[in-house]
Order: structure tokens, then C-alpha cells, then sequence
């Protein structure tokens, strides 16, 4: 359980085409992950492939079964809202129980799932408590409860984890990955933030104006983009991209270089000058200023010693260059 | 307001409009407790006196007492249940998506903006009046005797018009809280498996109950005095079928010029409005908490 094919699906409001028509295949159990930029159509997506919106064209298949015009409770899918989209008024045992009791289960059966839910999720001592008393990270634990306890044949997260705070999110990306894996069920999970896809996807689906860029595992991406966009959503901080002459002397349009790539060295090719340096403690981000190529963001040690001012030979690692053409594909 | 100075500050500031309420409510009240033991009547102005409780006791003993009383609260209760019911209907259909929903919007508020005699007046002659209404000649279009909404329903016929006036302050209070629930909680339901009226019934009407609350409350308030609809319509009568209190208190005052009674009639009518108060606030009130 818990197959999406996606063929051909269009979403339009109105005149403008938000997405003009995607394939897509989603294997049974695997985490994919879609990433793009704010307003690239994530949410349309998923909230196309949960039901909430009329497609325009296309068909969405859910374990081989045409789910196109069925209603967004017929689709066995379970959604987790930005927003959390808990009912106020119901106690946290009410929430994850609501999917339950509108299915007509009996009563010692919801019982049974909403405490293994909480169980699960650690919030078995806040079951009688309203929504308005827990906090971000509580509530966003009774809305993926909520999802759980339906069994779904694949959950949708959308940005799930945007309004937490910064080391909340790491811990509740930690959780989720583990929920999936205790699981097994497919998540569909959108983020614009790219550190989140790399980190808990299977697969990535690397969007951008509506349209798929790439798909492919975390490391495929990050190895071989197959196109600018890709190459610098993908990576942090973001791979180089220079054109001009010297990308030309590589036989390409433009070629990148992601900043752990190019080495600091006495005598290397390209002589600059630092600008920035950014000293993470494990590492040194160094934004240098290279005669003929332009600003370049590099990855050096921690104990790097070199200040803004000072003059700096790079070597980039010849064998980790990525080439683009005129079309901005990647060149062979 | 953390700081003792502050509240202290506060208090100060805030004590000549309290002191000015305060004055405002305590002396017509404290005049109208003086006049309710007094023998007081316009026609008989050398006649004065103390009479003790017996303002009172011929108001509890009068024949009209029970009917005013019953009548007040069948007003109260039956306005309340058809501007609610309704209320939510119509701001369930207004919150749609649909083309000219601005004037739309508008023609639904608009009759709260008619002057209550003015609008019983409409409904009395232009519609229920049983020669001219517009009721009684479609009655006699299909073949039917017209109803006479005056004589026969009193009571029915000014509960429909003051409900018909009340309907859009219910309708506007009850639509601007619908449309503060949030989409996303609606689809999570949708989700979640709940149709159409678990929907309403398990996320709608749970959101609404704070605004059904103060729409209870106000109304409340203002239907428990309602006199207008009622002196332009059916004067309380046939007899005494649509007299309420209000308008028992009105007939000693104006017509039988008796001030010591209708001060003790309207002594009753605050202790009545604070028995209906306290269980209001008992049974609803706590919707109001956050
Ligand atoms: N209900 C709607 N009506 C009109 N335009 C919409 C609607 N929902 C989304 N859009 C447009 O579709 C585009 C994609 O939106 P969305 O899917 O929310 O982006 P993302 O989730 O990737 O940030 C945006 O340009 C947005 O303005
Ligand atoms: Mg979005």
C-alpha cells in the first residue's frame, strides 16, 4: 500500500498555469522529499495529490487505482498542515481520535490506537489537554498523531516544521526520520529548505516554477545536478558558478564548484584576495574575490589563520567540476 | 499595569467615568425603588402616601401578571431561536463564494438599519394586514380566507417581526466569526473523514458557540424591553394575548397614570432581567473564557 503515480497533472487558477503538467512516481514506503523555492507549487502539488484541489488535467493513481475525482477522505491518505490544523475546542485525545470516530470505529478500538499513538509520539501526558496549552513541538506531534492513528497508505507533510525554532526542527527532523523507518509507510514530505530534504529523503524532487527539474536520491543530486538550478538549490553553502572565459577553457558555458572542492594552496591557479572569512569553528567559510572568475565562496579548515585583505592562491579539484551548457544542462 | 503606582494610576483615571456611570444607573433607580412604595397617581396628584408592598402585590396579583411574564419570555426565547438558527444558516451561505457578495452582504444587513416602528409598521400593513397585506391577497389567490395575523397569532406575529429585525445583527456577529475559522482546519476535517455535517457539527459549530454566546447576551438585553414593535402593532392585545411586561408597565404608567405601579412593574422587570442574567451567565457564560 501506498503507490502514487502521478501522469501528466496539470493545476492552473485561472489563467496562470501554477503546474503545467508533472510525472512522477512514488515507490511504495519511501520518504520523497519536495523541495524548490517559496512559491514554486509544492503545496499545490500535494495538496493536488491529497484531493483538497481539483486537478486540471492528468491522473493521479493511488496503488494503481485511479483516485482523480475521489474525495480527499476516500484517498486513505493523511495530512500534517503547516499550520498544525488542530481542532481548538477537542482535547489532544479528542484530536487523534477524530479521523477514528468518524470512520465509525468502536469505541475501545480508538481507545487502543490513540494510546499507542501517543505512546509512539510521547505525549501520553498530555492527553487531556487543549491544543492552546501545548507547545510548537507538542502540537505538532498530536497533528502527525492525528495522521497515524488512520493508518494511512502514505502520509503528506507540508513544511511541517516551518514554525519551529531552529533546534526543535533538527529534533522533530530526527523523530519524523525515525517514525518513517519505524513505519514503513510512504511520506511525501515539501520544505523549501534544502538541508531538510538532503537529510530525511529517499528521493528528491527538485521543483522550480511548476515544473521537475530532477529526481533523485540525496547524494545523486548532490553529485551530479543535472542543471543550473539544480546545481545551486542543492549544497550548502551553494556550489560556484562561473561563466565567461573560464568556463570556456573547460569546453562549457558555465562550470560549478562547490565550495569543499577548491583547496587553499600556494601556487594554485587562481590568485585572489579574501573578503569575508567565517570561522565555524570546524570549518572556515572564506568568500574570496579571484582576478578574471569572480567571487568565490570556499570551504577551508578550521584553523585557517587568513583575514579579510589577505591574498590567497585556490586550486579547484579538477575531478569535482560540474559543466553546464548553453541550455544550462549538465554536459557529459 | 505591573507596578502598584501604576494601578494606583490607573484607578484614578478611570474613577470619574465610573463615578459618572454609577450616578447614571443609581438614581433613576433609587427613584423608581421610592416611587414603587408610594401612592403616586397623575389624576389624583393631592393623594399621597407610603402603601408599602401593595403597588406590588396588585402587580403579582393582577390577571395580566403571569400572561406579561410568560409572554416576555416566550419573545425572549422565540426571537433568540429563530435569529440563532437562522443566523447561522444564512452566514453559512453568505461565507460561499458567490458573485455580488458585497451587496449581497449589504441587502442581508440592511434591515437592522429600519427604526423598530417603521418596520413593524411595514409588516403590519403591507404584509400580514388582512385587507391591504400582501399575505392576505395571496391567501385569496389561491383560494384561501386570510389569516388574521393580529387578532389570531398576536404573540407569533411580533415575535416574527422583531425576529426579522434582529436577524441581521445575529447574522453579521455569527458571519464575521465564521470566517475567522481557519481553512486549513475545515480540510483537515475533510481529511479526516468528516462529510458535510460533521464538519458542522464538529468544527463549525464548536468555533461559533463564543459568538452564538454574545449574540444571546446582547439580544437579550435589548428583547426583554422590546415595546415599539408591539405598541404599533398589536397594542397587546386582542386583550391582554401580547401584553409583556414592558407594556404592562407602560399601560399604568401612560394610560391608567398610576407612577407608584409602573415604578413597582419596573422594579420586577429589573429583578426578572436578573434572574434571566444569572442563569445566562451560569449556563453560557463560560464560552466566554479564551
Ligand atoms: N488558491 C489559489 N489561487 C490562486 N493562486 C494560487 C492559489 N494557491 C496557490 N496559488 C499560486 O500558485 C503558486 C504556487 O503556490 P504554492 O503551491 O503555495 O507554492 P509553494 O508551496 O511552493 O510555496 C503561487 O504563485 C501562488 O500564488
Ligand atoms: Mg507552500
Amino acid at each position: 500500500m501506498g503507490k502514487i503515480t502521478l501522469k501528466q497533472v496539470r493545476k492552473s487558477f485561472g489563467d496562470v498555469a501554477v503546474i503545467p503538467g508533472i510525472d512522477l512516481d512514488i515507490d511504495e514506503g519511501e520518504f520523497v522529499v519536495f523541495v524548490g523555492p517559496s512559491g514554486c507549487g509544492k503545496s499545490t502539488l500535494l495538496r493536488l495529490i491529497a484531493g483538497l484541489e481539483d486537478t486540471t488535467g492528468g491522473v493521479i493513481e493511488i496503488d494503481g487505482k485511479d483516485a482523480t475525482q475521489l474525495p480527499p477522505a476516500k484517498r486513505g491518505l493523511a495530512m500534517v498542515f503547516q499550520s498544525y490544523a488542530l481542532y481548538p475546542h477537542m482535547s489532544v485525545r479528542k484530536n487523534i481520535a477524530f479521523p477514528l470516530k468518524m470512520a465509525g470505529l468502536p469505541v475501545a478500538e480508538q481507545e487502543k490506537r490513540v494510546a499507542n499513538a501517543a505512546r509512539i509520539l510521547n505525549l501520553t501526558s498530555y492527553l487531556d489537554r487543549r491544543p492552546g496549552q501545548l507547545s510548537g513541538g507538542q502540537r505538532q506531534r498530536v497533528a502527525i498523531g492525528r495522521a497515524i492513528v488512520r493508518e494511512p497508505a502514505a502520509f503528506l507533510f507540508d513544511e511541517p516544521l516551518s514554525n519551529l525554532d531552529a533546534a526543535l526542527r533538527v529534533s522533530m527532523r530526527q523523530e519524523i526520520t525515525e517514525l518513517h523507518q519505524t513505519l514503513k509507510t510512504t511520506m511525501i514530505y515539501v520544505t523549501h529548505d534544502q538541508v531538510e530534504a538532503m537529510t530525511m529523503a529517499d528521493k528528491i524532487v527538485v521543483l522550480n516554477a511548476g515544473r521537475i527539474e530532477q529526481v533523485g536520491s540525496p547524494l545523486e543530486l548532490y553529485h551530479h545536478p543535472a542543471n543550473l538550478f539544480v546545481a545551486g538549490f542543492i549544497g550548502s553553502p551553494k556550489m560556484n558558478l562561473i561563466d565567461g572565459a573560464e568556463a570556456a577553457k573547460h569546453g562549457a558555458v558555465t562550470i560549478g564548484i562547490r565550495p569543499e572542492h577548491i583547496t587553499v594552496q600556494d601556487g594554485g591557479p587562481w590568485q585572489g584576495v579574501v573578503g569575508l572569512s567565517e570561522h565555524l569553528g570546524s570549518d572556515t567559510f572564506l568568500r574570496v574575490q579571484v582576478d578574471g572568475v569572480g567571487m568565490l565562496t570556499v570551504r577551508a579548515g578550521g584553523e585557517i589563520t587568513l583575514r579579510h585583505g589577505d591574498a590567497v592562491a585556490l586550486a579547484p579539484q579538477l575531478d569535482k567540476l560540474h559543466r553546464f551548457g548553453t541550455d544550462g544542462k549538465a554536459l557529459a | 499595569m505591573a507596578t502598584q503606582s501604576s494601578r494606583i494610576a490607573a484607578r484614578i483615571m478611570v474613577a470619574p467615568s465610573v463615578i459618572l456611570l454609577f450616578v447614571w444607573m443609581i438614581v433613576p433607580l433609587a427613584m423608581t425603588v421610592w416611587f414603587s412604595f408610594r401612592l403616586y397617581r397623575l389624576l389624583s396628584p393631592d393623594r399621597t402616601g407610603w402603601v408599602g408592598m401593595r403597588n406590588y402585590t396588585w402587580f403579582l396579583n393582577s390577571p395580566d401578571f403571569w400572561l406579561a411574564i410568560s409572554n416576555t419570555l416566550l419573545l425572549v426565547g422565540g426571537v433568540l431561536a429563530i435569529t440563532i438558527i437562522f443566523g447561522v444558516l444564512i452566514a453559512l451561505l453568505l461565507d460561499q463564494p458567490v458573485w455580488g457578495q458585497g451587496p449581497l452582504r449589504i441587502l442581508v444587513i440592511s434591515p437592522f438599519f429600519v427604526m423598530p416602528p417603521v418596520a413593524a409598521s411595514i409588516w403590519e400593513n403591507l404584509f400580514m394586514h388582512p385587507q391591504n397585506g400582501m399575505f392576505a391577497s395571496l391567501a385569496l389567490g389561491l383560494g384561501y380566507q386570510p389569516v388574521l395575523f393580529m387578532e389570531d397569532y398576536p404573540m407569533a406575529s411580533v415575535i416574527f417581526i422583531v425576529a426579522w429585525e434582529w436577524l441581521p445583527f445575529a447574522t453579521l456577529i455569527l458571519l464575521t466569526a465564521l470566517q475567522s475559522l481557519s481553512s486549513e482546519q475545515i480540510e483537515a476535517a475533510e481529511i479526516d473523514g468528516a462529510g458535510p455535517f460533521n464538519r458542522f457539527r464538529y468544527i463549525v459549530l464548536p468555533h461559533l458557540t463564543r459568538a452564538i454566546t454574545v449574540v444571546v447576551l446582547i439580544q437579550t438585553i435589548f428583547l426583554l424591553g422590546i415595546f415599539g414593535e408591539i405598541f404599533t402593532t398589536t397594542q397587546g392585545g386582542p386583550g391582554s394575548a401580547s401584553t409583556t411586561l414592558p407594556y404592562m408597565i407602560y399601560k399604568q404608567a401612560v394610560i391608567a397614570k398610576d407612577i407608584g405601579r409602573a415604578a413597582a412593574g419596573g422594579i420586577i422587570a429589573v429583578i426578572l432581567a436578573n434572574i434571566v442574567a444569572y442563569f445566562l451567565m451560569r449556563g453560557i457564560g463560560k464560552h466566554l473564557d479564551a
